[in-house]
């Protein structure tokens, strides 16, 4: 069935209003077009980590979440909605359940790459029938915008800051979702809000309904950590997939795709302008560091290239 | 008449599992309460259990596996020790904040460091404010039992309940067990009904909630009630348990208390040692007690205090130090209860004991009993802060 | 005793407040006006829209329903935090950020 942006945005919204994310704040629009991958047939128990959106979704009494929610700790979202999803098979065999369910579970960039890394490994090594979506923001947001390992080279942290002798985080981003391609999921994939969210949109539908653990990683912008005017996040996702700086790619059962090429490749320095966080790199002697980055993105996109050739 | 069998505490806790027949185990090996989820997992690839076995990765995500189970609707369950309790000591907390009536098997291991495998009681007593329920026991036909009550009491209260034993010593060790019939374990322990879970038809849940000030102490209070209110639910199911198996069990068990002048509390397998000690000394016309702590959490203070109200000394035993310069808190609770009942005139001493598995004699809580005899002839307490059997 | 979200108001006691802060309705968070952290608001011109609906699934605020007839509604002022995100994506200028008199 071929995408329509219409169809789509008529199905049934899973996160409601009255959340308490930031204006322009890239996760509940991540959170919001993923639950709309669901069919509406099924039914989806949420876990979020500890995060912003977490203590913006459920302030007591207020929960954003239509469907059955939960929230644990920073660290464990993974494991959490691994043991709902198999308390629901353990029910259902049982018969004790008639509905059907699906298991997703959100994280941050710090519970996610960092502090939850643990329990996502585990949660995707054993397999369960759930999708783990990280909303990457690159940075712990919800405490300040500190680094984590998702930042990337050279950004203005709070733990990282640009200063005289230690110009920013000194280094480079994780690959996450290599990471956790190598656990032999069966899908895996890379995305951001593109134009009509068709990639977004269609990776989500893939991931809740390849049987098995899947991951998503989606870059979810910032505007007070990445320091942008709020109105500017579709202009900056655009530019971070148009310099390659966020490939979109996906790996179904090993194999790689890649889901946009640029028609030309924008030089990464067109990205970096657009954010504070990467302001001193364009201070008279900083060329260096633009350089540098320029080629760690040129060198991730070429060995993306050749894994999607194989 | 029950089953009669040999089995250690581990193997009779992990029977208790397999009748009882639970939804989810997460669980993660660790000296020494491993082979609790080794036998569970023998049952469940054998087809004995209907449970859903998870083997995850870490302490703390077995608990967080059981924390999503439970709130999904399941009969949730984990084992551990030591390290491994620590671990996912985070998690306790949520899991009782949450009101989830977890299970969880503990054989009671000494922390780092020094790494030391053997016994002592510092990995519960290091996480015994999380808000969980605490039965400990004295030997393998206790573990057993107390497990076996362990899901009615907790699911009552809904609170998260742990069941302790000692690690090697009643873990490992082998002894005569008398097993109830399964068809009676499972009317007794029956089917687990929450009013509200994640995947309970056309009503959603969100569980986790962020409180602000305005409601965390509201919530707080109310998991401080239901504490409270388990005093007599433990009581009641003891008792119930009592008419199947003619085994009836309270928050403390008194031995030679009636005419005792000198008495010892003590928790776990030691009780077992002190009454060979006391039965020694009472042949010796020596007025000497004990008080046996069952139920740690919620702690049975109006217990205590009636059943030390007439002695002229006692000793708490902790096999475990609070490192505060002062005493374990055995001897902290044991003073607070009687304090708060209005009794004053008890000499009290605490000893901390049997760490890392140092032995505990039947000799050396005979020297307790000495030194409580010379408190009570001298009238002087002395040092109330001592270490048993460690080398001066 | 009401379970109800609603009910759980901030002079409720602890004897009446759902068990351990779990809430047992979805999307309660609907009562919550969050519109009032808005300094600019957007506006529609209904003559410019295409309903091309590139503004709907940017919000972040759920504030640009789309009706069952496939077509987006005025936007929910209730919710909207005036972020801009929708009026920066409008390829047709049919929404204008102004400045929000309340």
């Amino acid at each position: 069935m071929s995408y329509s942006l219409k169809e789509n945005l008529m199905k049934e919204e899973r996160l409601a209003g009255g959340h308490r994310m930031c204006a322009g704040c890239g996760s509940p629009i991540a959170v919001r077009t993923i639950l709309r991958a669901l069919e509406p047939e099924d039914k989806a128990v949420v876990c979020s980590a500890t995060s912003c959106l977490e203590v913006s979704t459920f302030m007591y009494p207020y929960t954003s979440w239509k469907g059955s929610f939960i929230h644990n700790a920073f660290e464990n979202a993974a494991a959490t909605i691994s043991g709902v999803e198999t308390a629901y098979r353990a029910l259902k065999k049982q018969g004790k359940i008639d509905d059907s369910y699906k298991f997703i579970a959100f994280g941050g960039d710090g519970g996610t790459y960092d502090i939850g890394f643990q329990s996502l490994s585990g949660a995707m090594e054993r397999g369960h029938d759930m999708v783990y979506v990280c909303y990457d923001n690159e940075a712990y947001m919800n405490t300040g915008i500190q680094r984590s390992s998702s930042t990337p080279h050279f950004a203005d942290t709070t733990t990282t800051p640009a200063g005289k002798v230690i110009p920013g985080k000194m280094q480079q981003k994780k690959n996450l979702t290599k990471i956790m391609v190598a656990h032999g999921i069966p899908y895996a994939a890379q995305t951001t809000f593109i134009g009509n969210f068709k990639d977004i949109s269609e990776k989500a539908h893939k991931a809740i309904y390849t049987p098995g653990a899947a991951f998503l990683n989606v870059m979810a912008p910032c505007p007070r950590g990445w320091r942008y005017p709020s109105e500017k996040l579709m202009e900056i996702t655009k530019l971070a997939v148009e310099t390659c700086v966020w490939p979109l790619y996906e790996v179904f059962e090993g194999k790689y795709t890649l889901n946009y090429r640029p028609k030309e490749k924008k030089p990464v320095v067109e990205y970096l302008k657009t954010q504070g966080r990467f302001a001193h790199m364009f201070k008279p002697g900083n060329e260096w560091m633009i350089e540098e980055v320029q080629k760690e993105v040129d060198r991730n996109w070429e060995d993306l290239l050749k894994l999607s050739e194989l | 008449m029950g089953i009669r069998e040999r089995l250690s505490g581990n193997e009779a806790v992990a029977y208790a599992m397999k009748q009882i027949n639970p939804d989810v185990m997460g669980a993660y090996p660790i000296t020494p309460s491993t082979e609790i989820p080794q036998y569970f997992s023998a049952y469940v690839d054998n087809g004995e259990v209907d449970t859903e076995f998870i083997a995850v990765e870490s302490e703390h995500s077995a608990m967080s596996t059981c924390i999503g189970a439970q709130a999904a609707g399941a009969r949730a369950i984990s084992a551990t020790s030591s390290c491994g309790l620590c671990y996912m000591t985070e998690m306790l907390y949520v899991a009782a904040s949450d009101r989830l009536p977890i299970t969880l098997a503990v054989s009671c291991r000494a922390l780092s460091g020094p790494i030391n495998i053997n016994n002592d009681h510092s990995d519960a007593m290091g996480v015994r404010d999380t808000g969980w329920l605490m039965l400990f026991a004295e030997n393998n036909q206790e573990a057993y039992d107390n497990y076996l009550q362990a899901m009615r009491i907790g699911e009552a209260v809904s609170l998260p309940i742990m069941i302790c034993q000692d690690g090697f010593i009643t873990s490992h060790a082998i002894e005569n067990i008398e097993l109830v019939e399964t068809e009676k374990v499972k009317e007794f322990v029956g089917k687990y009904e929450p009013q509200h879970f994640l995947l309970k038809k056309d009503e959603p849940m969100s569980v986790g909630a962020y409180a602000t000030s305005v409601y965390y102490m509201e919530a707080k209070r109310q998991q401080a009630q239901a504490m409270i209110d388990a005093k007599e639910v433990i009581k009641k199911v003891g008792a119930e348990f009592g008419k199947i198996t003619g085994r009836t069990y309270g928050l403390i068990e008194t031995y030679e208390m009636e005419d005792a002048e000198e008495a010892i509390l003590i928790i776990g397998s030691s009780a077992g040692t002190a009454k060979e000690a006391i039965q020694e000394l009472r042949a010796q016309n020596k007025k000497v007690g004990l008080i046996k702590i069952r139920s740690f959490r919620p702690f049975p203070s109006e217990e205590i205090a009636e059943a030390l109200k007439h002695v002229k000394a006692f000793a708490a035993m902790d096999k475990d130090d609070s490192f505060n310069a002062h005493c374990g808190p055995i001897y902290a609770e044991t003073c607070a209860a009687l304090y708060a009942a209005g009794i004053h005139e008890p000499k009290g001493i605490n000893y901390i004991y049997g760490l890392g598995g140092r032995d505990v004699r039947v000799e050396s809580i005979q020297h307790v009993f000495a030194e409580l005899e010379k408190i009570v002839q001298t009238g002087d307490t002395g040092e109330t802060y001592r270490y048993l059997e460690v080398r001066e | 005793m009401s379970q109800l979200a609603k009910d759980m108001t901030p002079s409720i006691t602890w004897k009446e407040m759902t068990m351990g802060c779990n809430i047992y309705e979805g999307g309660t968070s609907e009562m919550v006006e969050t519109g009032d952290w808005r300094t600019n608001k957007p506006v529609l011109d209904w003559d410019k829209c295409k309903q091309c609906l590139l503004c709907a699934p940017v919000c972040p605020d759920l504030s640009i329903p789309v009706g069952k007839d496939g077509k987006r509604e005025d936007f929910n002022y209730f919710f909207c935090k005036g972020c801009g995100i929708c009026a920066n994506v409008c390829p047709f200028g049919a929404i204008t950020m102004v400045k929000d008199e309340k």
